[in-house]
């Protein structure tokens, strides 16, 4: 049985390929990981003993005058980042499904240059707020914050190590049509990081 | 074993819906920024007064409309198998009764009882 | 990247015996017997730690072990016995008996399928490795917070808890998403869904169940360990952290984490009563459907562990009202099992005992369990041995009995021997005796008052004589299991030589050889119903031919291969880095890990 016939026709009970299955079913255990870090920071929300707050204006027992700590700007650059490299992953794999090596290689670069640039933000953001005062141990906001979104960033992480690998795959001509799949589970991880996103902008960044 | 022909994955959209969905994506992320600006810096007058009251609902609204296109389109649940979207919704559903539940005990509880000040 | 599972390697060139075939095998059998040996003797521990519980409530006020050596003994013989032994005993029978009775040569991805197994051990051996420096987990196996802050544990035992069942975990998830991809995936032509095996059915809810709330212990106790490492106050209300939040995100695990004890019990017991009944289970559409509500409705009650917590009415209403609903599914599965041996031409061999043995004690357990289900009953009942003596049914007198039961019905099978039947029995009325005498008095030891995890009673509380009483029962039991031992070494090698089919059996397993070979079917069968041994028996009039083992030249094989174990390695040692303390043991561990994922995906077919 040939590589072809094989990837696009798998011999399994539901005609779906089983790697493509287990991407799928540990997306929907990831969702309850993530459920979890959602639940633990919107419960706290509020409950924080001292600041600095993510959205109030907070003065010091010393007196010192913090302002809100989140920054939007950033973050939304960052956001809309990761929703193009969604878009840029799924014209990769196109051109990957449809054997243009260019289109491929471009879009999958772009891809991981977002990923890179989320990271990068996620870390000046970290680095920024510890420098403003905010820490994990400040209070209940710093834990529940760097928490949430610190596993998450370490999912951008490992999904940016991946499409990179698969990045290299094509780079030696290892990435045919018949092997899409490979780009294909990777993207699938990428969307998922990419969705929960979606849920932790809005959720931390913009409500009150 | 054998391919079940039920089964059979549909053909996927090609870079113009994908280009499109991603401006989709954009437009919406734009709006839920200027929904949260209006409601929170401009809460004042006008439609920031308006937005104040409903700003949650209307932000989970619209991410939960980017959800839906990155799964459907991008994540190709649309045209794909069935049991791919089963696998994603369904702990989607326990996860949001979760947090719906400890929200709700959280909020309650305090009500009940109270913290004392800091 | 590494294609399929099945690879081109002829099955007759693989490595069959020594020490390194068993380390780097990917033979779900193999490993399922892996599984039973290490399950089996953790389980052992657990139960030495049991005895040591007894012998100290023996008599009151004694000191035969300290206060603190008394939690560690409860806390470990808790945790021991549920993610050491009856998970690994459970992952035992999903390992060598899914692939089998669906039709299959192997799990859909069989390196993780060895990875799982080494990681398991991995943790089972992090896990106990405490007590080398005196510092085993003490803080029961809930581990409610805030005593297990640092504050009030400063040893490592909490932190070795915590570590070691994040190992287990990863664990239980891989294996977890395997079993899934394996039993959706990878059935024989004609086996649909509504045909599987009642146990693959079962174990197919189950790995569902262990997808869903596994997430939510690793990311409870992440927080607990950033609590007691890195400075954040989650569950320390000193800092505006909730103790409380702990106990729900426990539970949101530890209640589905009880069914996933109780449904491979459950789908043993329906494959076992139809052969000694020589009738098909009753009701098996009701059968699969109750599993799946039980499984779906057990993310709506945990809460029911927290009735003293002061919830208010209208949360202990809803938990309530979800824990009686509960009772309902499992109620139709206790009929559907009478219903499948009524009228049926029993045979009381020593598996059917142990299956008569999980029902009856079952409804036991089930009894006590409703009785919880209601607040103000509960008020009462919580925290006293009436919750011990609970569990103990269901756990013990339910899943225990179910995989003992399962152990006599399929050793034959993996071996190629049958035990002892006149020792099967022996075992099982000790087993009954023991059981009943060291779990039955609990029920109103704890109405009387007598509180869990106390390490001694006051002399006159007359809490004394059901103490001894059960320390006695305990032993007893300790002789059954001895018996048990003696048979299964005895056995082994000296037990009568077992045909294909010993009992009559209905499904794919009882066609193949006992043991069967390393690619299970010379050819895959096809099916066209539920219990297809009885239905090919039923057209040929009479029992079919003992199977002929084969060459297998031209069966393709999965290979072996070192980099599940060189991953499980990976694993450890970074987690073993926060018992430590020294962040470099943490990034070897990565570096190890990532190294093996990478030569695993890029080994060649």
């Amino acid at each position: 049985m040939s590589q072809d016939a094989h990837a696009m026709h798998p011999e399994t009970s539901t005609g779906l390929d089983s790697r493509k299955m287990a991407i799928w079913t540990f997306i929907g255990s990831e969702c309850l990981f993530f459920a979890t870090l959602i639940s633990t920071y919107v419960v706290y929300r509020g409950k924080s003993l001292t600041g600095p707050f993510p959205h109030a204006e907070w003065t010091s027992p010393t007196g010192q005058v913090f302002e809100p700590i989140l920054e939007i700007k950033l973050v939304t650059v960052g956001t809309a980042l990761l929703l193009f490299s969604s878009l840029f992953v799924v014209l990769a794999l196109y051109g990957a499904q449809h054997n243009k090596r260019g289109m491929l290689l471009g879009w999958l670069g772009a891809t991981i240059m977002c990923g890179v640039f989320f990271v990068s933000m996620q870390v000046y953001e970290f680095t920024h707020f510890v420098h403003k005062g905010l820490k994990l141990s400040t209070n209940l906001f710093g834990a529940s914050f760097f928490t949430l979104t610190g596993f998450h960033g370490t999912h951008v992480t490992i999904g940016v190590i991946w499409l990179f690998t698969v990045f290299l795959l094509a780079l030696r001509r290892k990435l045919p049509p018949e092997k899409a799949l490979n780009l294909e589970l990777a993207a699938l991880y990428w969307h998922f990081v990419d969705v929960v996103w979606i849920v932790i902008f809005p959720v931390v960044y913009l409500m009150d | 074993m054998s391919a079940s022909a039920e089964q059979h994955e549909h053909e996927h959209p090609g870079p113009a819906i994908y280009l499109r969905i991603g401006l989709v994506l954009f437009i919406l992320t734009a709006a839920e920024v200027a929904v949260y600006e209006l409601a929170y810096h401009h809460a004042g007058s006008g439609l920031g007064a308006l937005l104040h009251p409903i700003v949650i609902p209307i932000l989970l609204l619209l991410s939960a409309v980017k959800f839906a296109l990155v799964a459907m389109f991008y994540m190709h649940l649309k045209q794909d198998s069935k049991i791919f979207s089963g696998l994603f919704v369904i702990p989607i559903m326990i996860a949001a009764f979760i947090i719906a539940v400890l929200m709700t005990l959280f909020s309650y509880l305090y009500l009940l009882h109270p913290r004392p000040p800091a | 990247m590494a294609t399929s599972a099945l690879d081109h390697a002829p099955a007759h060139a693989h490595e069959k015996s020594g020490l390194w075939s068993w380390i780097t095998t990917v033979d779900h059998k193999r490993i399922g017997i892996l599984y039973g040996a290490s399950a089996f003797i953790f389980f052992l521990l657990g139960g030495l730690e049991a005895l040591l519980i007894r012998v100290q409530l023996a008599n009151p006020e004694q000191h035969v072990v300290s206060p603190e050596t008394y939690n560690q003994l409860f806390t470990m013989h808790g945790t021991t016995m549920i993610f050491l032994g009856v998970m690994p005993l459970s992952a035992m029978f999903f390992n060598y008996l899914i692939p089998i009775m669906i039709g299959a040569r192997d799990v859909a991805f069989p390196r993780l399928n060895a990875m799982s197994y080494w990681v398991f051990l991995a943790g089972g051996l992090l896990l106990n490795a405490s007590w080398l420096v005196h510092a085993a987990p003490d803080q029961g196996w809930f581990g409610y917070a805030n005593l297990t802050e640092r504050q009030y544990s400063p040893g490592p035992n909490v932190d070795f808890w915590i570590v070691g069942l994040q190992v287990l975990g990863i664990a239980s998830l891989a294996a977890a998403v395997n079993f899934f991809v394996t039993i959706i995936n990878l059935r024989t032509k004609g086996m649909r869904l509504m045909r599987m095996p009642m146990f693959v059915w079962m174990s197919l809810v189950t790995q569902v169940l262990l997808l869903l709330a596994f997430p939510v212990i690793t990311v409870a106790l992440v927080m607990l360990m950033m609590d007691r490492n890195f400075g954040t106050h989650f569950f320390i209300p000193a800092g505006g952290g909730d103790p409380i939040l702990w106990q729900h995100l426990f539970w949101v695990f530890g209640h589905p984490e009880v069914y996933i004890l109780i449904l491979p019990a459950f789908g043993i017991v329906s494959e076992i009563l139809p052969v000694f009944s020589r009738k098909p289970l009753f009701g098996y559409a009701a059968m699969v459907f109750s599993g799946c509500f039980i499984a779906f409705l057990g993310f709506g009650v945990w809460s029911h562990h927290m009735f003293s917590t002061g919830m208010g009415p209208f949360a202990d209403t809803f938990f309530s009202l979800m824990t009686m609903l509960i009772a309902i599914p499992t109620g139709v599965k206790i009929f559907n099992w009478i219903g499948t041996i009524w009228g049926g031409r029993l045979e009381f061999k020593t598996p059917m005992l142990f299956a008569l043995g999980f029902i009856a004690m079952f409804i036991i357990g089930g009894l006590s369990g409703v009785m919880h289900s209601s607040p103000p009953a509960d008020l009462q009942q919580t925290d006293t041995y009436f919750v011990v003596a609970h569990f103990h049914y269901v756990l013990f007198g339910g899943s225990i009995f179910a995989l003992t039961a399962g152990a006599y019905y399929w050793f034959p099978k993996m071996s190629g021997r049958m035990l002892d039947e006149g020792l099967g029995k022996v075992h099982f009325w000790l087993m009954m005796l023991g059981f009943n005498l060291t779990f039955f008095p609990m029920h109103f030891l704890g109405l009387n008052g007598m509180p869990r995890r106390v390490y001694t009673y006051p002399a006159d509380l007359n809490f004394g004589f059901w103490n001894m009483m059960e320390t006695v029962g305990a032993f007893v039991l300790m002789v059954s299991l001895l018996v048990f031992i003696y048979n299964l070494l005895r056995s082994v090698r000296h037990g009568v030589v077992a045909p294909a089919d010993p009992w009559g059996g209905a499904t794919l397993e009882w066609a193949i050889p006992s043991p069967p070979q390393e690619w299970n079917f010379a050819e895959i069968p096809e099916v066209s119903g539920r219990d297809p041994l009885w239905e090919w028996e039923r057209a040929r009039g009479g029992k079919l031919p003992e199977p002929q083992r084969v060459s297998g030249k031209g069966i393709h094989l999965p290979n072996p291969s070192y980099w599940p174990i060189v991953t499980a390695i990976g694993i450890l040692v970074f987690f073993t880095g926060f018992i430590v303390g020294f962040p470099y043991v943490n990034i070897a561990g990565v570096l190890v890990t990532f190294i093996g994922i990478y030569s695993w995906a890029f080994e060649p077919a």
